[in-house]
């Protein structure tokens, strides 16, 4: 019994010493002598990939998705979406899930919710439950509509863009598909008193293909639009 | 070109990489796992562990070492969490709740990462750096350790000797994880993959103002995360995450990562039992498999069925604009038929049949390719079975690689093959029973049951991934996923040394004109066959109350 004891406490240890060491190597030099490399080789990148407007001012990272919204109004309430600027994809997964009160912390997430979430009878009904996944993709459809329907230029539904109504996974995604980006031309150009040539134009020049053709999907990066539009209508 | 074009050539892509990483590193792995000569900084190493690496260990002194360096493991990490409030490096995070921290130290040392916490709001970087991480090498080093002894079981004849464990561990994880984690994590951070301890700060913003980031050595972990099959996100959104997989490329990148080792492990099976065909044939199964999957869920994600999908007019919910359809599909094929459990999508909002097919892919026990070293074993034990089908069908005495598939290796085989069934059917039916835990559901209906279906398959079969509408973070679910995740870690690991230890006595049976030619597509015809019939005759049941009924439905 005794030397059984002991055969565990010698072995116990010997597993607590490989730990050590190996935590050593894995969980501090190797972390290090990467964080080292990295600064070193892509400074920026390693930092966030923050960008600058044409005043030096830093607006955010062009990897981070933002809200572009009115100043003020009720705080109980969903900001309002401020129509100068190229909107991005709704993130209603966001803020439900907060733990740690400690800060405001930007903070990732999807809604989880499911493909028939709020669906009565396999179809999503006009009155569907709030909160539920078919109110959200109805209310976000019927706002894009308004929003971006003016005097000369009509947005159907059939029209909007499946980005353009439902939450990424992460709900921080910096980009919009080409095809949203091209149905908010007019509103933009309207409201900041732009042609909408000069417009569709920027949107062309801010729109990425697929890496190497294949890879991915055409994107939108709506900071580096917003802040290249900043400029235009400083300029 | 279409979206569902771009997606084949993605896949293509992806084949093609991996058909050139797989004849170097199977080698590779073979030679470290074979070689007599120890590098000077391990024998420093094994200095400091007070190990001699060339002694020959029997299976249960190899099975002693694997529960001694995972028990330590589990308890290390649990303090670790319960004293961060009082640590350097905490970032201001509290220390973590004992049901809490316990199933993340069970998750983490068990290769599963299921995480019931939020990775930027709770862990520093202390615990993130020196002990998550950590977990996400040597979990993966212990899980091709024991693959290899059940490899050496084959290869080796009237022994019974398995090799040494601690020499395994190690170079497992310095001639292997490491130097192809520090090659992968630069690739990530030229990505955009960040990798700083700036820890929380502000950043300026479009409109004014600034807003707080957490920041850290993401793409040190990142990498080790898809290599190791770990899958533990840095961040809440995992690698939907900007910072965690900022472009297409570093996607396609990391589902090449996620695949790389447990598909090169058939290579390396290969050589060390000494008849490359062998591996093949494990290959060609699990590669028929993979292709397969990643091809329905194409289809079933690009037609996009399900109401509030059709409303959208794609399968985009929880899914990133610069992957789409086609990126997040590869990756979510290869995170749940892999160990791994890392996302880029988030697959509760996947189509019904999708969801179903993430979840079938768990269920398949994680064999094609597999979690790094899991895959391998789990598969050469389904080979155990389809031989032993085989022999019943002529009437002969069952062979596999020379060896006699007896009454012991048989029913050593069936336990392993009882383990996760057991643990997922029964906490999941008893999950629903009980009055409290359905409380944590976010979708209601079928959906609301694949949500607690999900996170035990998920946490029985080690993958980590998650219907993550559920909120696991309850004393129930911390629980009872925690210990299904040991269980289904560690107990299958106990069959697995002991059929090797057992192959390993053995002398070699002759081969003659009646053996069963295992390196042939007939046999790994009849192996798809049996692990597709066993698993679906397992979870048929389940399976029909949840993502069947709901896929149907829509």
């Amino acid at each position: 019994m005794n030397t059984s004891v002991a055969a565990t406490a010698r072995l116990l240890g010997a597993g607590l010493r490989a730990l050590l060491v190996l935590t050593v190597i894995c969980g501090v030099l190797y972390p290090l002598a990467l964080t080292g490399a990295a600064q070193t080789l892509f400074p920026g990148k390693a930092d966030g990939s923050e960008i600058t407007d044409q005043g030096g001012r830093t607006v955010g990272s062009s990897l981070i998705g933002q809200t572009y919204t009115l100043p003020g109004g009720d705080p109980e309430e969903a900001a309002r979406p401020d129509p100068r600027w190229f909107q991005p994809r709704p993130s209603d997964g966001l803020g439900a899930n907060s733990v740690n009160t400690q800060y405001t912390l930007l903070l990732s997430g999807a809604t989880n919710r499911s493909a028939d979430n709020g669906a009565v009878d396999g179809a999503c009904p006009k009155d569907a439950e709030e909160g539920t996944l078919c109110a959200q993709v109805t209310a976000a459809q019927r706002a894009v509509v308004a929003d971006n329907s003016t005097a000369s230029y009509t947005v159907a539904p059939r029209d909007v863009p499946a980005d353009a109504v439902t939450s990424s996974g992460s709900g921080l995604d910096p980009h919009i598909s080409p095809a949203y980006a091209e149905l908010q031309v007019h509103r933009v150009a309207e409201r900041n008193k732009l042609g909408v040539e000069r417009v569709e134009q920027l949107v062309r020049e801010h729109t990425e293909g697929r890496t190497l053709g294949f890879i991915g999907e055409p994107r939108v990066n709506v900071l580096e639009l917003n802040t290249a539009l900043k400029s235009l209508i400083r300029s | 070109m279409s979206s569902q074009t771009a997606g084949l050539l993605q896949l293509l892509a992806l084949i093609g990489a991996l058909a050139l990483a797989y004849r170097p590193l199977g080698d590779y792995m073979a030679r470290v796992y074979s070689s007599q000569k120890h590098y000077a900084p391990e024998r420093w190493i094994y200095r400091a562990i007070g190990a001699d690496p060339a002694v020959e260990m029997r299976w249960p002194a190899y099975l002693r070492g694997v529960l001694a360096f995972s028990a330590v493991g589990v308890l290390f990490l649990y303090g670790l969490q319960r004293l961060q409030g009082s640590l350097p490096g905490s970032l201001g995070f509290v220390s973590i709740d004992p049901d809490q921290a316990f199933n993340t130290a069970a998750s983490f040392v068990a290769n599963t990462n299921w995480q019931s916490y939020y990775g930027e709001q709770a862990m520093g970087h202390l615990v993130q750096t020196g002990g998550l991480a950590v977990q996400n090498f040597v979990s993966a080093a212990v899980g091709m350790a024991v693959a290899v002894a059940l490899v050496r079981g084959f290869a080796r004849s009237r022994t019974g000797e398995l090799g040494n464990f601690w020499s395994d561990l190690v170079r497992g994880t310095v001639r292997v994880l490491l130097p192809l984690s520090v090659v992968g994590a630069l690739v990530l951070v030229a990505c955009g993959v960040i990798q700083n301890f700036a820890g929380i700060h502000e950043v300026g913003q479009f409109g004014g103002g600034t807003r707080q980031w957490n920041g850290g050595a993401v793409a040190s972990q990142e990498v080790i995360k898809e290599l190791g099959t770990n899958g533990g996100g840095y961040f809440n959104a995992n690698s939907a995450h900007p910072f965690e997989n900022p472009t297409p490329f570093s996607n396609l990148f990391e589902v090449f990562l996620i695949l790389l080792i447990p598909f090169s492990l058939t290579r390396t099976f290969g050589r060390m039992v000494g008849n490359l065909r062998q591996g093949y044939a494990i290959l060609a199964t699990m590669g028929v498999i993979w292709v397969a999957f990643t091809g329905l869920m194409l289809w079933t994600e690009f037609a996009g069925r399900g109401p509030a999908l059709e409303v959208a007019g794609g399968a985009m919910e929880g899914k990133e604009t610069r992957f789409g359809i086609a990126g997040s599909s590869l990756f979510a094929v290869a995170t749940t038929l892999t160990s791994t459990g890392a996302v880029n999508s988030f697959h509760s909002s996947y189509t019904g049949f999708g969801g179903g097919i993430t979840l079938l892919g768990m269920q398949l026990g994680e064999i094609a390719p597999g979690g790094v070293g899991s895959g391998l074993y789990g598969m050469l034990v389904m080979a155990v079975i389809a031989v032993f089908i085989a022999g019943l069908m002529v009437g002969r005495t069952p062979e596999y690689l020379g060896k006699k598939i007896g009454t012991r290796e048989i029913k050593l085989a069936a336990c392993y093959l009882l383990v996760t069934p057991a643990l997922v059917l029964c906490f999941t039916a008893a999950a629903m029973a009980l009055p409290t835990p359905a409380g944590s559901m976010t979708n209601s209906g079928a959906h609301g049951f694949s949500e607690i279906l999900y996170a035990y398959t998920s946490g029985a079969n080690n993958n980590g991934s998650a219907f993550a509408g559920l909120n696991a973070d309850t004393q129930w679910f911390n629980s009872t996923i925690g210990i299904a995740m040991l269980l289904g870690r560690f107990l299958p690991m106990v069959f697995v040394l002991a059929l090797a230890g057992s192959l390993a006595r053995q002398k070699p049976v002759p081969e003659t004109a009646g053996t069963l030619r295992t390196d042939k597509p007939l046999y790994a015809g009849l192996l798809v066959g049996t692990i597709v019939i066993i698993t679906g005759l397992t979870y048929f049941p389940a399976l029909a109350l949840g993502p069947l009924a709901e896929g149907l439905a829509a």
